[in-house]
């Protein structure tokens, strides 16, 4: 018997992607670093590395260690910057077909404000992930994610600029994430992704250093994924827009797991380091998954978690 | 660039802590050049979880050579691996050492297993008119090259202790042949981040052109992660260089030392 073809789309808000799975920030580059690799129009969609209003230099080195089952970075959010990315990234990413996701983040609210007005109307930006979550600079990032209050302010601001789907990028270093993210779909958000990184460190103890010279930096990889996975249970059932979850996924049961915990879509960040073909051969493995269990579509897995 | 599943030919121990690993894929071994690299993934499953980097040291029809060291849990489980089995390979990745067409005299200068790119640049470009030094620790460190490419050049070999050609730092060696050479040379250097400080320092402050092989933790290899960060000099249009892809071979005079 042949088995029908599982039908893989999925809507994040006002956002229709082909497949529920996305190269996750960070991890992507601009989606140009990985083209020989991969054929990005066969992925749900993209999110550039975070970008600000003005290049950023990113943190001093050693910015990553291996940990068990995963990696500490301190990247610092290196970036080139928003006109850069529009001038030099953008034009070569329109001519895939793939949902182009731009992470932003800024210093103040104000900075997330003027990058989405900036990217007000610009073609081939198919959505914005704000970046409220980063655990590696100063003044910006998790400062914001880690409170209700100016995590709602940031959504609101953005939203209010911009003319594109809204995802917020929550953190998971904060006592109850579901506060933020009602505070967050509060303020006019269209969709969460989560979680960040996991704030944490590393030592040599020959040195008494260290690993990073930031001292602290994000977990990600394999070694988080409980962690995440509990994380979009708890705030897929809190709030009514979509949630897209990501942390650790190595392998499209991994990805599946976030789906039956009730994200419609699933980011792919560490394992493309692993693999750099990871989100193909993820989507591949969720399609065989469905066919093999007579599921004709995705959405008949979201949320599907019997307990 | 390519990424693929490629078959070990051999993986033999050198010394007590270095170890040569030769693999088979007519992709790589056509395509790269001296100064480039492979990131191999060691072993399937998530421990270790990254790939990690390998200076290409020689390529012998459609095998490239991997000079390894063993440092930590990565290169130990390298140890392990047999004839026959597979890995997965990315690579060739990185900038390759910029050759002049005109026939510079080329010093190259290593220390310990820094001797690997060097041995893929003398490889690819002769013998003729470049010149290996390359300091070990002692006697029972000292990589030849004959052993590695087959090559058997002329290698001179310093020693920390002594135990084997000149006592000192292979950056000795270098001064005397800085000395010697009136003519126009070019320095390429691979090795430890001091010995790399002062070969740069000295090539600069002689206006010789120098270019160094740097190394770092990566986990993409692609430019993508910026993980490999290196500091760039005050002379440079930026602040930091990606090792990988804007590197691993750099000229002296574009890294800041201060910071090395």
């Amino acid at each position: 018997m042949a088995l029908t073809q599982p039908d893989l789309t999925t809507q994040i808000g006002p956002l229709s992607l082909r497949n529920p799975v996305i190269a996750a920030s960070g991890t992507f580059g601009y989606g140009l670093e990985l083209e020989a690799l991969v054929d990005l129009n066969l992925l749900g969609a993209l999110v550039v590395k975070g970008l600000s209003l003005k290049p950023m230099p990113g943190n001093p080195p050693p910015r990553i260690v291996e940990t068990p089952g995963g990696m500490l970075n301190a990247i610092g959010l290196a970036n080139i910057g928003l006109e850069a990315f529009l001038r030099d990234k953008l034009p070569r990413l329109r001519n895939h077909t793939t949902p182009v996701i731009v992470n932003i983040y800024g210093h103040r609210t104000e900075e997330y404000g003027e990058l989405a007005s900036e990217l007000r109307g610009v073609e081939g930006v198919a959505a914005l992930e704000v970046n409220i979550s980063c655990p590696n600079v100063e003044c910006g990032g998790m400062a914001f994610g880690i409170d209700p209050v100016t995590s709602a302010r940031v959504t609101e601001t953005v939203v209010r600029n911009t003319d594109k789907p809204v995802i917020v990028k929550l953190s998971p270093n904060v006592t109850d994430i579901k506060t933020v993210a009602k505070a967050v779909e509060g303020a006019g958000a269209h969709a969460l992704s989560l979680i960040n990184t996991v704030t944490g460190m590393a030592i040599d103890v020959e040195t008494r250093r260290p690993k990073l010279a930031n001292v602290f930096g994000g977990l990600s990889g394999p070694a988080i994924k409980p962690i995440a996975l509990y994380m979009v249970y708890q705030v897929a059932r809190t709030v009514k827009i979509p949630v897209i979850g990501m942390g650790g996924i190595m392998d499209h049961n991994d990805a599946v797991e976030f789906l039956m915990v009730g994200a419609r879509a699933v980011e792919i960040g560490t394992a493309t380091f692993v693999n750099p073909r990871t989100t193909l051969e993820v989507i591949e493995g969720i399609r065989t998954y469905c066919a093999e269990k007579g599921i004709r579509k995705i959405s008949e897995i979201v949320g599907s978690l019997i307990t | 660039m390519f990424e693929l599943l490629v078959e070990i030919l051999s993986n033999e121990r050198l010394t007590h802590d270095t170890w040569l690993m030769a693999l088979r894929s007519s992709e790589i071994a056509r395509a790269a050049k001296p100064g480039q690299f492979v990131m191999l993934r060691v072993k399937p499953g998530l421990d270790p979880l990254l790939r990690r980097p390998f200076s290409i040291c020689g390529v012998k029809g459609d095998l490239f050579l991997v000079l390894y060291r063993v440092v930590g849990k990565g290169t130990n489980l390298m140890t392990q691996l047999r004839q026959g089995e597979r890995l997965w390979v990315l690579g060739p990745l990185g900038k390759s050492f910029d050759v002049p067409e005109k026939s510079f005299s080329r010093l190259l200068v290593g220390g310990g297993i820094g001797i690997a790119p060097l041995l893929f640049l003398r490889q690819f470009h002769g013998e003729k008119e470049s010149t290996l030094m390359v300091g070990f620790r002692s006697a029972k460190d000292i990589l030849f090259p004959q052993r590695i490419t087959g090559e058997d050049g002329s290698f001179a070999v310093a020693t920390d202790d002594g135990t084997n050609g000149h006592h000192g730092p292979v950056t000795d060696l270098l001064e005397e042949r800085l000395r010697e050479n009136a003519g126009e040379v070019t320095v390429y250097a691979c090795g430890p981040k001091p010995m790399l400080k002062k070969v740069a320092e000295r090539s600069m402050a002689l206006r010789i052109p120098c270019q160094v092989s740097l190394e770092a933790h990566m986990a993409c290899g692609l430019g993508a992660c910026q993980g490999c960060a290196v500091k760039a000099s005050a002379s440079s249009a930026k602040i930091y260089f990606s090792v990988c892809k804007e590197g691993p071979i750099f000229e002296a005079e574009d890294i800041d030392w201060e910071l090395i």
